[in-house]
């Protein structure tokens, strides 16, 4: 990983809220370690403290976005008596209760889920924008390089939060799908839309390293099709650094979604966000500050799980940092 | 000339003069989380005024360890200096108060290295770097520095001085580069000039030119020089004395002239029949089979027997004299030869 | 070294003209009527409407409408919002308070983040250092709006030791969002730091300024740190042009009138022109100090050399 990718990846995270200075994936392979690469790296991985604490937050709010019901105590978070508005934990309600007096529990419990999907969806975006645009710029070379790289500084010079802010914005008036209809969807194509530039650069990059290696050019030699050579021989090299770079951005784009919706652009009541629960409980600071804590504490949670799993995943994949 | 408390003289070469340097049974270790590396395990040797001694062996033999170790630049944690004395001047540097071994370093001993583009700071000019052994041993002011940079730089042939001294390393070339190190380690006299590798990284021609200049200014200063390499050609042509160290021992010492016409130690004979050498008749070249040493796990009795085409294991060994039970000592063998062998004898055939 | 910078200047134009109209497009081009939105509640009638219209080239298409912009741009015409207020005035009466909020949290970087860099790198493996990796750990997986909102309730309503909004105690006021906006540069600059002092303690350079008997300080100083700090230095200096983009939400939270509330507040109220003004000036920003950086980074490191 070159210094322009990790200042890449830095630029990302200070856009997006959180800025995960841990987040630079340096990893370098060729295929021939390949397997001995993931083989060590498990190794590595099993004997490290920071995966696991951040494997098992991962697990914990993996099940609570798909089984919210478990960890709610089976209570609905939206059966709300407004006698209990505010009202502070207690043994029965461990996390009190909203303004409404809804259970707070429960509804800290149900944001899970929006927040957990907006960040795979959102990852998947950026994903597949940057694997498909930066294989084509790195495979291509020359005239298409130029074009999709200066396409790729444009949308980097643009804080990811302000566009995706704008673009959201103006999205319901549009009567495009999904970007106009303010929902999970949206926030995440409106994140991969200005998010995508970084993996795109890893993947240029890494297309480049092995475009000239010799067992391309021996597949090449072989009369392989452009595609079967960058699907078979080039992007499996790309594997290693896009995922540890993959599992660090679900977690910043869960803060970036947290942040949008802060603002008013993202998801709408009655959705259940940790961004909406922040923006309702800010006024409220002075008197039930709870409101605002609890879904930021969770929050937090869900972004270090995923950072610090990335986090043990680029030391274990680093071949460099290994003694 | 200092009188050193334990004048011992020096057994071969350089006639009789009180050593300026005398290392004792240096032992130094290296503590990692892996376990502990024997790096050097009891070295002693001196080294005289004007006197050239070539410390041989192959990477990983200590011989590097054993410089930095008088130097007192190893990294500590993980290197651990467990025993021996370095007299040096009649005071021992391993008891000096680190502000006190710090002065010796520059004036006293100094040490040129074997990569000089890594080894000399990026950021700074070639002329600074020089000038700051002055300035900080001496006080010199930044514009005088400068001038005894430029001085240095000619003495040590480096064209165009004057130009030049504001360059940064990366403009200059390998043999260039080597030049304004050696400048910078003699540029306080020192009594002794520590060369590690000096040659290695460089070009054939060009490695000619820096041991001559090395040699030239040793005959110029008197200083005395431990050349340390694995470059038997280098040894052949400057040094007047060899060590040759093994997994962390001196195996075998005498004059080069005596241990390349006939060595005394399996490990030097192997050394000698696995390189070519011009003035041999063509005969094939023999390597040493086996691994080199873990250091972490040093074979017992001799180290170097698992590899030794000579070994005498158990019945076929003299009493005593178990290549994989009894460690060998460096004894004097012949007048003006040690070697660490039970079978030395039989090796140099005497 | 001029020519380059020419170059380099000449490159930004492109990145500019393209990031502009973007958003540009994003604002005026995508379905959706600003002028009806602009309206709200309020019914217009159809002549002010389409007065209005006229005033902002709505009619026009879109190139045109960006052609149109970027005319008045050069010449210093930034246009106007829907009020009639020059977008350049808002700019200029906002931007001092951005400028003081990076200003601050630059200096938290350097102040906490490099020293604790330092002090960590230089001992390894020691509890300081054990402490500054666990800490920047958990102070990058906080999002911004939450440390936002518990350093609010902890140092401004329960200890009472901050103002939690407003710029009504002058520099003061900017300290606690300043820490808030530096927190994660802050902590990237500390592991960064770390990690470069650590591999140069270990460069062989240091062992020859070891090996010329140079003090410990001098080692130190001279020979690790100058040669450490060049990645970090670049960094900050990039991070100026970056945390522009962090201040919207901060600016919200605290609510300080700067260019990122300024930014949020128009693109909620779909006021184009200024939209596309603030966001111009941000990139420009963004790219100018990556400008900056990259001259000093050739100043501070010779072997670097642009040609």
């Amino acid at each position: 990983m070159t210094d322009q990718q990790q200042k890449d990846l830095q630029h990302d995270e200070v856009q997006a809220g959180t800025t995960t200075g841990l987040a630079a994936p340096s990893v370098d392979v060729t295929s021939s370690r390949q397997n001995s690469l993931w083989s060590d790296a498990w190794g590595q991985l099993r004997r490290s403290a920071i995966f696991w604490t951040g494997a098992v937050l991962g697990v914990i709010f993996v099940s609570m976005a798909l089984f919210p019901s478990l960890f709610a105590r089976g209570v609905d978070p939206r059966d709300c008596d407004l006698a209990n508005s505010k009202g502070t934990p207690s043994a029965a309600h461990w996390l009190g209760f909203d303004q409404q007096g809804c259970d707070y529990l429960a509804n800290v419990v149900y944001g899970a889920r929006n927040s957990l999907l907006i960040g795979v969806l959102g990852v998947l975006g950026v994903l597949l924008l940057g694997v498909v645009v930066g294989a084509i710029a790195g495979f291509y070379g020359r005239l298409t390089d130029s074009v999709l790289s200066r396409i790729a500084d444009i949308f980097y010079a643009l804080p990811l939060i302000l566009g995706a802010l704008v673009l959201l914005r103006v999205g319901p008036s549009t009567g495009l799908p999904v970007i106009s209809e303010r929902g999970p969807g949206a926030v995440a194509v409106a994140l991969a839309a200005f998010g995508w530039m970084t993996a795109m650069r890893l993947v240029r990059s890494q297309v480049i390293a092995v475009k000239s290696s010799d067992y391309v050019a021996a597949a090449r030699a072989m009369g392989a099709s452009d595609f079967r050579i960058l699907v078979r021989h080039i992007l499996p090299n790309a594997v290693a650094p896009v995922l540890v770079y993959a599992t660090i951005t679900i977690g910043v784009l869960i803060a970036a979604e947290a942040t949008l919706t802060f603002l008013g652009v993202g998801l709408q009541p009655p959705a259940i966000s940790w961004g909406l629960q922040i923006a309702q409980g800010q006024s409220l600071l002075r008197t039930a500050p709870h409101l605002v804590l609890f879904p930021s504490i969770i929050l937090t949670l869900t972004v270090m799980a995923f950072i610090l799993m990335g986090d043990a995943l680029r030391d274990a994949l680093d071949p460099r940092q290994r003694s | 000339m200092t009188i050193l408390p334990t004048p011992a003289p020096a057994p071969w070469g350089s006639a009789g003069a009180a050593p300026l340097l005398d290392v004792e049974d240096l032992h130094v270790e290296f503590r990692t989380r892996s376990g502990v590396v024997n790096a050097v395990n009891g070295v002693s040797y001196t080294l005289a005024e004007g006197e050239t001694l070539a410390i041989l062996g192959e990477s990983g033999s200590g011989k590097s360890v054993s410089a930095q170790a008088i130097m007192g630049i190893l990294d500590s944690p993980p290197a651990e200096i467990t025993g021996g004395k370095i007299w040096f001047e009649g005071r021992d540097l391993l008891t000096l108060p680190a502000e006190e071994q710090r002065l010796v370093r520059g004036p006293g001993i100094s040490m040129i290295f074997q990569d000089a583009l890594s080894s000399l700071n990026p950021v700074y000019s070639v002329g600074f770097q020089i000038g700051e052994m002055f300035r900080a041993h001496r006080g010199t002011s930044r514009k005088e520095a400068k001038q005894k940079a430029i001085e240095l730089m000619d003495r040590v042939r480096i064209p165009a001085a004057a130009q030049r001294v504001n360059d940064y390393p990366h403009q200059f070339s390998g043999g260039m580069r080597q030049r304004v190190m050696i400048a910078m380690a003699i540029a306080l006299d020192p009594r002794i000039l520590i060369a590690d590798e000096p040659t290695t990284a460089l070009d054939v021609t060009v490695q000619a030119q820096v041991m001559d200049l090395l040699k030239d200014l040793q005959r110029d200063t008197g200083m005395g020089l431990v050349l340390i390499t694995h470059d038997l050609g280098v040894v052949n042509e400057v040094a007047d004395n060899v060590a040759v160290m093994y997994a962390g021992r001196i195996v075998e010492r005498g004059t080069v002239t005596d241990v390349f016409s006939n060595p005394g130690h399996p490990y030097t004979e192997g050394l000698m029949s696995s390189v070519p050498q011009v003035e041999s008749d063509g005969g094939r070249l023999v390597p040493i089979t086996g691994q080199p040493p873990n250091l972490s796990a040093i074979p017992s009795g001799c180290p170097f027997h698992p590899r030794c085409p000579r070994r005498r294991l158990g019945a076929q060994a003299l009493p005593g004299r178990d290549c994989a039970g009894d460690v060998p000592p460096l004894r004097l063998v012949v007048p003006g030869r040690e070697a660490a062998c039970h079978y030395s004898e039989e090796v140099l055939g005497v | 070294m001029g020519r380059y910078i020419a170059r380099r200047l000449l490159l930004t134009i492109p990145v500019l003209i393209g990031a502009s109209f973007l958003i540009f497009a994003m604002v005026y081009a995508l379905p959706g009527d600003p002028i009806r939105a602009l309206a709200g509640d309020r019914p217009l009638s159809q002549a002010v409407m389409a007065q209005l219209r006229d005033e902002f080239n709505l009619t026009d298409p879109l190139w045109l409408q960006y052609v149109k912009y970027v005319g008045d741009l050069v010449q210093g015409d930034l246009g106007t919002d829907f009020r009639g207020r020059p977008v350049l005035d808002t700019i200029l009466l906002r931007l001092p308070v951005t400028v003081r909020l990076a200003v601050v949290a630059i200096a938290f970087e350097v102040l906490i983040g490099v020293v604790a860099g330092v002090l960590a790198g230089i001992r390894k493996n020691g509890f300081f250092d054990n402490l500054v990796l666990v800490s920047t750990t958990v102070i990058v997986s906080i999002p911004i709006l939450v440390l936002a909102f518990v350093s609010q309730f902890v140092f401004g309503l329960q200890l009472g030791l901050f103002p939690i909004a407003g710029t009504t105690q002058g520099w003061y006021s900017y300290l606690l969002p300043g820490l808030v906006l530096a927190s994660g540069s802050l902590a990237y600059v500390a592991r960064l730091t770390r990690t470069s002092i650590a591999e140069n303690m270990r460069a062989d350079y240091v062992r020859t300024a070891r090996a010329k008997g140079l003090p410990n300080k001098t080692v130190i100083v001279r020979h690790t740190l100058r040669n450490s700090l060049i990645p970090v230095v670049t960094f900050i200096g990039a991070d100026i042009g970056t945390l522009m983009g962090g201040a919207i939400v901060t600016e919200t939270v605290f609510n300080l009138p700067g260019i990122g509330r300024a930014v949020f507040d128009s693109v909620r109220a779909q006021e184009g022109a200024v939209v596309v003004g603030i966001v111009t000036l941000m990139v420009f920003f963004f790219i100018f100090f990556n400008l900056v950086v990259d001259v000093l980074y050739a100043v501070l490191d010779p072997r670097i050399r642009y040609d």
